[in-house]
């Protein structure tokens, strides 16, 4: 059952800086209204995983690793290999967060990223097959909140989408039995696509980029908009207690657009 | 499920008949359970959904009570049966997800700080669903919620825009969404020009976006016209009685 939760107030002194700071179009830390904070990608920082990438947004910091085994597909595609996302919002990145079963916020962020991997066919899971109908690949993709300071969706995207890109994939080779043996060989998963999402809150009736916790608990509402290398959008997702006017959804689509190809262009410049 | 592979035919029509910006039929009923606060039950293309609310009455447990506003809680459900294989009980990933965006449709309506540490709760039984079950229990939630006696902004109503063989298309039905290449469910609040939810997977160009956007506007208020209706009608028969 989902349930209204208690946003951690901000000190008076703090909210009345943020709100005057924002009349005037800039943020406490600084940044105009459209700017992210400095992110930094470092890949293959988990020599055990097939794949990993470690995001730092500001004081966001997460991780995400790849696994790859293999399974049988699922059962309405049984010539496709299979991709899950999951999300883990560890305790030791925020006091609120608790251990235990995945809660909604885990359970929004993952099915936020695998959709914006999915529906872009990053991964070409037609490729990911071992022997049809019974057994492929299964792409692990395990998002890892180390410290959380606002925006998990964009840093666990972001790590994502770097660790897949950098994943390697092991070969498999079938013998004439039947029997599938794993080789002592790799090649590059098949990536095809590269999006990128980018969140956005509202506070007033004013929409910042990359919300930093604070402002996250400021914030009406919240819109992530992920967008694929074609500049087109794979995946939309409105979460918060408040809403949205038609136009600031037709602006928040442009900025997207916008931030979205410039991280692209920054970061992944030799994948598209 | 059997394989159709156009679902737009020479004519134009889609898989049952109807146009790209047409609605399936609807049917709504308000107030139909006896220990429900506020009861409503919508059939929207096959789409069975029941809805209930309770309260505002003390939370509980006591913890989840807020200081300056009634906590909602909602819990969108699909009957094991609901489906073509059975769905297990056990709440889905996918039913978690919904129950919270459901709860963020439906919170910019309601009045929660006139009653601050309790609690107001919105069950939803989907008894067989349609594709765009969501929409459908937004749009029957927010009738179960004013039919509770809730102080509400306005109703919310939503329905779905998706793609189809290449065309844009209002109120997806199960075939469509699952064949089709987007989806974007919306909801829409009219009396404050505003959108309280909005998810999208899929493909779509800016241009299509945009478009998109306008035509489940559109949608909405035709769906709004009818709960409106409902209500009415509703209200005249109480009157009445």
């Amino acid at each position: 059952m989902s349930v209204t939760s208690q946003v951690e107030p901000l000190t008076k002194i703090k909210s009345k800086r943020m709100m005057k700071l924002l009349a005037s179009g800039k943020r406490l830390d600084g940044r105009g209204l459209l700017d992210y904070r400095e992110i930094k990608i470092e890949n293959g920082v988990v020599e055990k995983a097939e794949g990993s990438a470690l995001v730092s947004m500001g004081n966001t910091k997460v991780l995400v690793g790849v696994k790859i085994e293999t399974g049988q597909p699922y059962p309405d595609l049984p010539n496709q290999g299979a991709l899950t996302v999951n999300a883990e919002f560890v305790p030791l990145a925020y006091k609120y967060f608790e251990p235990g079963p995945p809660d909604e916020n885990s359970i929004e962020l993952a099915r936020l990223v695998d959709r914006g991997i999915r529906e872009s066919k990053t991964i070409d899971m037609e490729k990911l097959v071992i022997i049809p109908g019974k057994e492929v690949y299964v792409v692990f993709v395990d998002v890892y909140i180390l410290d959380h300071d606002g925006n998990l969706v964009d840093a666990a995207g972001l790590a994502a989408i770097s660790a897949i890109l950098n994943a390697k994939l092991p070969v498999y080779r079938v013998k004439e039995n039947g029997e599938v043996i794993k080789m002592d060989e790799y090649v590059p998963l098949p990536v095809q696509n590269c999006p990128i999402p980018v969140t956005m809150v509202k506070i007033d009736d004013k929409i910042l980029v990359d919300p930093t916790l604070d402002e996250e608990n400021m914030a009406s509402a919240k819109l992530t908009i992920t967008l694929t290398k074609n500049g087109e959008i794979c995946a939309m997702q409105k979460s918060g207690l408040g809403a949205f006017t038609l136009d600031e959804i037709v602006e928040a689509q442009k900025i997207a657009r916008k931030k979205s190809s410039e991280i692209r262009e920054k970061f992944f410049r030799e994948w598209c | 499920m059997t394989e159709i592979k156009k679902l737009i035919d020479e004519n134009g029509l889609r898989v049952d008949g109807r146009k790209l910006d047409e609605i399936r039929p609807i049917k709504i009923e308000i107030g139909l359970l006896a220990n429900a606060d506020g009861s409503a039950y919508i059939e929207q293309g096959r789409n069975k959904i029941i809805v209930a609310v309770y309260g505002p009455r003390e939370a509980q447990p006591k913890h989840i009570g807020l200081h300056d506003r009634a906590a909602i809680r909602c819990r969108y459900h699909m009957a094991p049966f609901s489906t073509d294989e059975r769905k297990s009980p056990a709440p889905s990933r996918r039913e978690i997800e919904i129950s919270k965006v459901i709860r963020e449709a439906l919170e910019p309506v309601i009045f929660s700080e006139y009653y601050p540490r309790s609690m107001i709760d919105i069950f939803i039984e989907v008894l067989q669903s349609d594709g765009g079950s969501r929409c459908a229990a937004i749009t029957a939630s927010s009738l179960a919620l004013a039919d509770a006696g809730i102080p509400l902004k306005d109703l919310v109503a939503a329905c779905a825009v998706g793609k189809i063989d290449g065309k844009l298309a209002v109120d997806l039905s199960d075939v469509e969404d699952k064949l089709g290449e987007a989806d974007m469910p919306i909801a829409y609040i009219p009396a404050l020009r505003k959108i309280s939810l909005i998810q999208m997977d899929g493909i779509f160009t800016e241009e299509e976006f945009f478009k998109a956007l306008n035509m489940a506007k559109d949608a909405c208020m035709k769906i709004y016209k009818i709960q409106k209706e409902a209500l009415k009608q509703k209200y005249l028969q109480t009157e009445k009685e």
